[in-house]
């Protein structure tokens, strides 16, 4: 399998901190990979930094086969979860949409719309995501009258609208019921299976994810440890990343508890903890 | 002649036209709908109505500083509202509610510091301000055809950014996180856009006074969104309620001897107060429950 993404002995500085270092990524094209790990270990730093957003204070990372920020139209990207209260007058179909062109210049001109052929093929492109998700119900409703589970699937479908073949999520399961967590993680691994598109996604709980992905990068105490699941989120090796003592419990019903980790000084509002 | 209005609307039009200074009036009322409309709707989709309302305050000391210096009123107008935008601009921007707070804290002192300066430089002149109350309430029936052609001016510069920048702007307008992940410059086209916002409100005020910016500018862009949330249904829409606003505005005026600006906003609130009870009806009749996600737990 062809490298999706390469980052061997990475180190991000911010602000004269280092967040991590030594950090070594290797995703192969079709992957499913989560990134783990407590608030403020730079799991989104990480993201940035894939993204060409923030420099890399040491060592060299690559993404679909180019420097970093190269190929970033090939990206399918989600931030950290926003989130549209119910003044936002936006249909979801126009918000897919500016995934699409959003930040070419000029307005597209409403007369001929019909009688262009670029304009159809975007509409087209646009519910052809839309579909994708599973959004066809309520794409035509303004986002802010959308529940929290409707709006994540329409950014999804934005973050998809460009065909990109990889898809970057930043926590897209967070502020979802469980089981919108549930039914948001497998479709992400739908999408990764059928279209062959890389995916990494930041989450803050991996058991909604087990079923569905192929491995997980764990951040915390400033370095990572990349592998299956089974390899990775285990006592051993996550007191040796936190540098103190962490215990994995397993429940019966397959779920898995970190317990004991020291949370680091956060910049996030206040999150659930791992049940 | 004297003018009344009949059931008749050709013989009622006509009426209207007779003389030089309303046909001035309702062109210079026509250009700035539309601009206002389109402006306020980008403004209103930003939540930026409390900036676009301080910087129609700013035209207070604005005009009072051209009085004071001896020149024309729409120098005045210009320059402060363009400062004021400059100062918005300057505050804290983005999307935390912490910085937003922020935000409104220094948009109301940039107001309340616009009305003290307008107060001082009044008292500066000495003499009322002859205007005072037209600057306040608007001055529409005084338009001369120059101040016509620099409204168009103005409109046709606002508009032709709008055209270039309105897609990147929507963009960051709704979803910033993304815009910016996409190298959308968000903060330019946020300053740029309240510079334009204070152009277009020096250019608003001309016509509804400091007071009344609302009929123009907010209730146009507030009313469609109310209708409709399709784009370019909900741009045409405000740009339909702001002519129809200032033509019922002018019109009224006319036959019955007060303000145009009176009758503009009673206009704007009347239409704005059924657009609402509109939209408030269906949701209450038939409000659709989200369906439920396939589910496994």
């Amino acid at each position: 399998m062809a490298p999706a993404i390469e980052m061997s002995r990475g180190a991000v500085r911010l602000g004269g901190r280092t967040i991590w270092s030594d950090v070594d990524v290797s995703v192969g094209e079709g992957e499913f990979v989560a990134i783990l790990g407590p608030n403020g270990a730079g799991k989104s730093t990480l993201l940035n930094v894939l993204l060409g957003l923030t420099e890399l204070a040491g060592g060299s990372a690559s993404v679909l086969g180019g420097p970093v920020g190269a190929h970033n139209e090939q990206i399918g990207y989600l931030p950290q979860r926003r989130v549209f209260d119910s003044a936002t007058r936006v249909r979801g179909v126009d918000l897919v949409r500016l995934g699409l062109d959003g930040r070419r210049w000029g307005v597209p001109l409403p007369l001929p719309a019909r009688f262009s052929a670029s304009s159809r093929a975007a509409r087209h492109r646009v519910w052809q995501a839309i579909g994708q998700v599973g959004a066809e119900a309520y794409a035509d409703r303004p986002i802010g009258e959308c529940s929290g589970g409707e709006q994540q699937r329409l950014l999804i479908a934005q973050a998809l609208v460009r065909g990109p073949r990889m898809l970057i999520l930043d926590e897209p399961l967070d502020g979802l019921d469980l089981p919108n967590q549930a039914a948001v993680a497998a479709l992400v691994q739908r999408i990764c299976r059928a279209e062959g598109v890389t995916v990494l996604l930041v989450a803050h709980d991996v058991n909604p994810l087990l079923p569905y992905l192929d491995r997980v990068l764990y951040l915390a105490g400033g370095r990572a440890a990349m592998g299956t699941p089974e390899q990775v989120i285990r006592s051993e090796t996550l007191s040796e990343l936190y540098g103190a003592p962490i215990e994995v419990l397993h429940t019966s019903d397959g779920r898995l508890a970190v317990v004991g980790q020291p949370e680091a000084p956060h910049q996030h509002g206040p999150r659930h903890v791992l049940p | 002649m004297t003018p009344h209005l009949t059931v008749d609307l050709f013989s009622d039009v006509e009426q209207l036209l007779a003389y030089r200074f309303m046909v001035n009036a309702l062109e210079a009322a026509s250009v700035v709908a539309v601009m206002a409309a389109v402006v306020g709707w980008f403004m209103v989709l930003r939540r930026e109505t409390f900036a676009g309302h301080t910087l129609s305050m700013m035209s207070f000391p604005g005009a009072a500083a051209a009085a004071l210096a001896g020149l024309p009123l729409a120098a005045g107008y210009f320059a402060f509202c363009g400062a004021g935008a400059v100062m918005i601009a300057g505050a804290a921007q983005g999307g935390g509610a912490a910085r937003q707070a922020e935000r409104s804290a220094v948009i109301g002192a940039v107001g309340a510091g616009s009305l003290a300066l307008g107060y001082l430089l009044l008292s500066l002149y000495g003499g009322v301000l002859e205007s005072l109350e037209s600057l306040l309430f608007g001055s529409i029936l005084g338009v001369t055809s120059g101040e016509v052609e620099m409204l168009a001016l103005v409109a046709v510069a606002v508009l032709a950014f709008l055209a270039v920048a309105g897609r990147p702007l929507f963009f960051a307008s709704v979803d910033g996180p993304l815009a910016r992940a996409s190298r959308v410059p968000v903060r330019a086209l946020s300053v740029a856009f309240l510079l334009v916002l204070g152009l277009a409100v020096a250019a608003t005020v001309q016509i509804t006074g400091v007071l009344l910016v609302f009929a123009l500018l907010v209730a146009p862009a507030g009313i469609a969104r109310e209708l409709t949330s399709r784009i370019g249904v909900s741009l045409l829409l405000s740009v339909v309620v702001g002519l129809l606003i200032a033509w019922v505005g002018l019109g009224l005026s006319y036959f019955t001897n007060y303000s145009p600006g009176f009758f503009a906003t009673t206009a704007a609130m009347v239409l704005f107060t059924l657009a609402r009870a509109a939209r408030s009806l269906p949701e209450r009749r038939g409000r659709r429950e989200a369906p439920v996600p396939e589910a496994s737990l």
